[in-house]
């Protein structure tokens, strides 16, 4: 008993601040979800389920659906690009490994509003994308790359790449050499190493790293915002329009705690699967 | 008939030298040890064979095969590591049938081999366990029963009993010599225990900085050192220095010394301690110290005018005492001379 309230003495305080000040104000907006909106604004503490049903509203579905279609989008990109920007990086010598390392979390010191913006400049029609493409004459017309779902997706993939990367470096630096060595000796091509030792150890991380890209994808309204210039609102910009203009808060924290438990359902999968990868650990 | 036929062979990284022109032959069905110190030379040898490691010069053929165009997956070679590599997300039936899903066995095939490999090496019951779950002397199995699984022309060990605590590699030791007999497989065992070497391989080769310093069986390699570094290396020696003559050994301060010849110009003269008898005539000194092991005595005999005190091994109870005034000799035949 002594080593749990040790336990609890180190744990206290982030756990008090988290309880204080994120649970209990998160739980709060979240109960909003069961009562009625007042008529200009704010709440009528009578409980309803309309907010529920109007979940189910194919005008609001299909926001979620199309949520969830580009982040999954974004995510399983993420992975493609991720994956072997990963193990290039764990190919490097020591010193470029750092110089590479920090060219990946770079980015992070800039604001994200500035960097989302950078895009507008890259894909908009007098942009630079179209500029070179123009100038080298593959195109007569400058595209519409701006304000559609690619450009929400080439958004979302530059913001969170390098969450993808970090769990993938992570756990391919860890990768002991001696089991691929292993893998050749007893037959296996390179290729079929990769596949069937290296993919397999890493998978945990690949979970990892598509959640930590999937969840933030999902919830983003920055990006949706400037890139797909409000034609195409995620969920994210549909609980801000909720709070913010108009003034529904019931339905606003129904539509943050359908995302909330999706991604509950999310993260419980990937603990579990990670789980079973492991084995049944060192038992 | 030679199974493996290592011929010149250097590797160098950057300025150090791994492999100075190593030549040796490994027949068919013997069981080989590489013996030496580490950075003799040992284990980069051993992944030239495996197919890791390049080769800078020289050949190595495998039944005439050359081998060193040949990739690492294509080599009818297998290896067994050190820390045993076992993949830790496959359970024991999946690793030890990995390199023969490689070669596209049938499956039915192949649970057949691996049920059997399970049962010779003692591990049916633990076939569905994944690595992590086994002790160190039965994760050791599993690499053995993965890399023999295969049936490789030639089976490599890397320091096998290195990682197993003392009485698991008593037992080890036997179980490998009983089963290289049972499965008729050449196997070649990495190590710079002499103990291990000793008691399990038919010949072994002394490496020592890149280079073969002799290979003999293990017999000939104690009683009949070809170097000062071999005589050293294998078990405990005394040693006087001098200049090589028929029959013997001149020395400065002791004279003449017997011992089996072969040498000439300046030498060492090599006698083990339990050839060293209390009741000689060659050297005087009085004991140092006496230590009792049970069935062995040990005794240090400090001589005038020699460095490091003269050891002997006496069967049984010590019957001297130390500051006893002792007579040191041995038998021409049971010291030898090596070249210094």
């Amino acid at each position: 008993m002594r080593r749990l309230g040790e336990r609890f003495t180190l744990l206290g305080p982030g756990l008090g601040y988290l309880t204080v000040l994120m649970v209990v104000p998160l739980a709060l907006v979240l109960s909003y979800s069961i009562f009625q909106r007042g008529r200009f604004g704010g709440l009528i503490y009578e409980p309803t389920t309309e907010n529920f049903a109007r979940l189910f509203d194919p005008l609001y579905l299909n926001v979620v659906v199309t949520s969830v279609k580009l982040a999954g989008v974004t995510t399983i990109l993420a992975l493609l690009l991720g994956y072997p920007t990963a193990y290039a990086i764990t190919k490097l010598t020591p010193k470029w490994k750092t110089v590479a390392l920090i060219a990946l979390v770079l980015p992070f010191w800039t604001n994200f509003l500035i960097r989302t913006y950078a895009w507008i400049v890259l894909l908009s029609p007098a942009g630079l994308v179209n500029d070179a493409l123009t100038g080298w004459g593959l195109i007569d017309e400058p595209l519409q790359l701006l304000y559609r779902q690619p450009a929400i997706v080439a958004g979302l993939l530059y913001a969170y790449v390098p969450l993808m990367v970090l769990p993938l470096y992570a756990a391919l630096e860890r990768m002991d050499d001696e089991l691929l060595e292993a893998a050749a000796n007893l037959g296996a091509k390179p290729a079929r190493a990769f596949f069937s030792v290296t993919f397999p150890l890493t998978l945990p991380a690949v979970f990892t790293g598509c959640v930590f890209v999937f969840v933030p994808s999902l919830g983003n309204f920055v990006v949706p915002e400037l890139l797909g210039g409000g034609q195409t609102a995620m969920v994210g910009n549909l609980v801000r329009d909720q709070f913010l203009k108009a003034r529904d808060w019931p339905f606003g924290a129904t539509l943050a705690l359908a995302v909330v438990a999706m991604l509950v359902v999310l993260l419980m999968l990937q603990a579990w699967s990670a789980r079973r990868l492991a084995g049944d650990g060192d038992a | 008939m030679t199974l493996l036929s290592i011929n010149g062979v250097r590797r160098k990284f950057g300025d150090v030298t791994a492999l100075d022109g190593v030549s040796l032959d490994i027949a068919e069905g013997e069981f080989f040890a590489l013996l030496g110190p580490s950075g003799c030379g040992k284990t980069t040898l051993l992944r030239i064979l495996a197919g890791f490691e390049t080769l800078d010069e020289g050949t190595v053929t495998l039944a005439g095969d050359d081998l060193t165009k040949v990739p690492a997956h294509r080599r009818p070679i297998n290896l067994m590591f050190q820390s045993y590599a076992l993949f830790p997300h496959l359970s024991v039936a999946a690793n030890i049938a990995y390199g023969l899903q490689r070669e596209g066995l049938p499956k039915g095939v192949i649970k057949q081999r691996v049920d059997e490999v399970l049962e010779r090496v003692g591990l049916a019951h633990a076939a569905k366990r994944r690595p992590q779950q086994l002790s160190g002397g039965q994760r050791q199995r599993v690499a053995l029963a993965r890399a023999i699984v295969k049936r490789p022309r030639l089976l490599l060990l890397d320091e096998p009993l290195s990682a197993l605590d003392r009485k698991v590699r008593a037992e080890m030791q036997l179980w490998l010599k009983q089963l290289q007999h049972e499965v008729g497989i050449t196997f070649v065992v990495v190590t710079h225990d002499q103990e291990e070497a000793m008691s399990m391989a038919d010949r072994i080769a002394v490496l020592n900085h890149g280079a073969v310093e002799q290979i003999a069986d293990p017999v000939t390699l104690y009683g009949s050192p070809a170097t000062h570094f071999v005589a050293d290396f294998i078990g405990a020696n005394n040693f006087f220095s001098g200049t090589a003559v028929d029959d013997g050994l001149s020395t400065e301060v002791f004279g003449f010394l017997p011992a089996r010849g072969g040498v000439t110009g300046p030498a060492l003269l090599a006698v083990r301690p339990e050839q060293v008898s209390l009741t000689g005539d060659l050297l005087t000194g009085r004991v140092l110290d006496v230590s009792f092991y049970g069935g062995l005595s040990r005794v240090a005999v400090l001589v005038a005018g020699h460095d490091t005190p003269v050891l002997v091994h006496q069967h049984g109870a010590p019957r001297v005492a130390a500051g006893d005034a002792v007579k040191l000799g041995w038998a021409a035949e049971d010291a030898v001379v090596v070249r210094a």
